[in-house]
């Protein structure tokens, strides 16, 4: 059997790495997604990073 | 890898669309739609695109354990005119690639939706794929004419799966949705098996026509027409339901059971001579049926978000 370029195994085989791309590309686009989703979800968060923030700390009475 | 040569000896190359078809891309439409609507009447809203990808979800291991059905009952698969074309007994796809295709979505989708979601959702989801494929399909399947009634069970939980995608559990109204998949299920498989019993008969599949022949099955579809129908209208009564549901339910049930009547009332020779009309009528009627109720509580949803639904 001669290899030809556009030899139909070449052309299903495409198909299905084409297809596979795609449904891999969608897998990364909906992970981003719902991180993005969760994070918003969880409101704005601020957490410890070594420098002290006034923003975080309760506010002292006055005396 | 395999080189040209292998396939000009008769295995055919598979192309991307046999692997979807490996998932039953049929029955994963009504595992989408019943599941988004037991996540969208639950009490607890959900981010849309994490409902939107909780929902894909669930559909993924739906179409994984229609994958791992395939990979084992590709020998009565090959023997039936129904599911002759199917990827594994047409050639098409080896079955270990569809094994090995089933379990690695089985794990990426409990995977993901307990993180998309919640743990129990996710886990519930592995459950049902485990139910599926193990209990209906290896055990039950091919050994009791009860192999519908309680693998059934497999394709009423994605409804409760939302449900729990939105809440974290279970609760009365998503059992409700839970009984009507459930007791929907025999009369809508057997209805199928009175037209194709040929099919069944060859495959060795122990299905109610050929153990208890087509006058029992008929007496069958009745019963669990009876039974179906004050659960579905119970589930008017709860959170979930109202007026508008009880109605779209009422008349349902009635046209529902006034169909399995007409299918009782009937000879196979009658049957035969019209070419199973009345049957194949029931079974597009209950697929009718089922997508009308959980339409109707997704209406109620709606209404009760404008503040108009429930009783």
């Amino acid at each position: 059997m001669a290899i030809a370029r556009d030899h139909d195994l070449h052309r299903r085989r495409f198909g299905r790495n084409l297809g596979l791309g795609l449904v891999l590309a969608g897998f990364v686009v909906l992970v981003f997604g719902l991180t993005v989703a969760k994070v918003q979800r969880g409101g704005l968060l601020e957490g410890y990073d070594y420098q002290p923030r006034s923003s975080l700390l309760t506010p002292e009475p006055a005396q | 890898m395999a080189d040209i040569g292998t396939f000009a000896r008769g295995q055919q190359d598979a192309g991307f669309g046999d692997y979807v078809a490996l998932l039953k891309p049929r029955v994963m439409s009504l595992v989408v739609f019943t599941a988004l609507v037991g996540l969208l009447v639950a009490p607890v809203p959900v981010h849309p695109f994490v409902a939107f990808a909780a929902v894909l979800f669930i559909a993924l291991g739906g179409g994984a354990s229609g994958a791992l059905n395939m990979w084992y009952d590709a020998d009565i698969d090959a023997l039936m005119r129904r599911t002759r074309g199917r990827p594994i007994p047409a050639g098409r796809v080896a079955a270990g690639e569809a094994l090995g295709l089933g379990l690695g979505l089985s794990g990426l989708s409990v995977m993901m939706l307990s993180l998309a979601g919640n743990l129990f959702a996710g886990l519930f989801l592995g459950f049902t794929i485990f139910f599926y494929v193990v209990v209906y399909t290896v055990w039950l399947k091919r050994r009791t004419p009860q192999n519908i009634v309680i693998g059934g069970a497999a394709g009423a939980f994605p409804p409760m799966i939302g449900w729990a995608v939105a809440t974290g559990g279970i609760g009365l109204e998503s059992l409700a949705m839970f009984a009507i998949v459930f007791l929907w299920t025999p009369p809508h498989f057997w209805s199928l098996a009175l037209f194709m019993k040929e099919d069944y008969s060859n495959a060795g599949v122990p299905m109610l026509t050929v153990t208890h022949g087509r006058p029992a099955t008929r007496r069958h579809i009745l019963a669990y027409a009876l039974l179906l129908a004050p659960v579905a209208l119970a589930t008017a009564f709860t959170a979930i339901g109202g007026p508008v549901y009880f109605v779209v339910s009422l008349t349902l049930n009635l046209a529902f059971i006034t169909a399995a009547l007409r299918i009782l009332r009937r000879s196979e020779a009658s049957a035969e001579a019209d070419g199973y009309r009345a049957e194949k009528r029931f079974f597009r009627f209950s697929l009718l049926y089922l997508f009308a109720h959980f339409t109707a509580l997704l209406a109620e949803a709606a209404l009760r978000s404008l503040q108009l639904g429930g009783w």
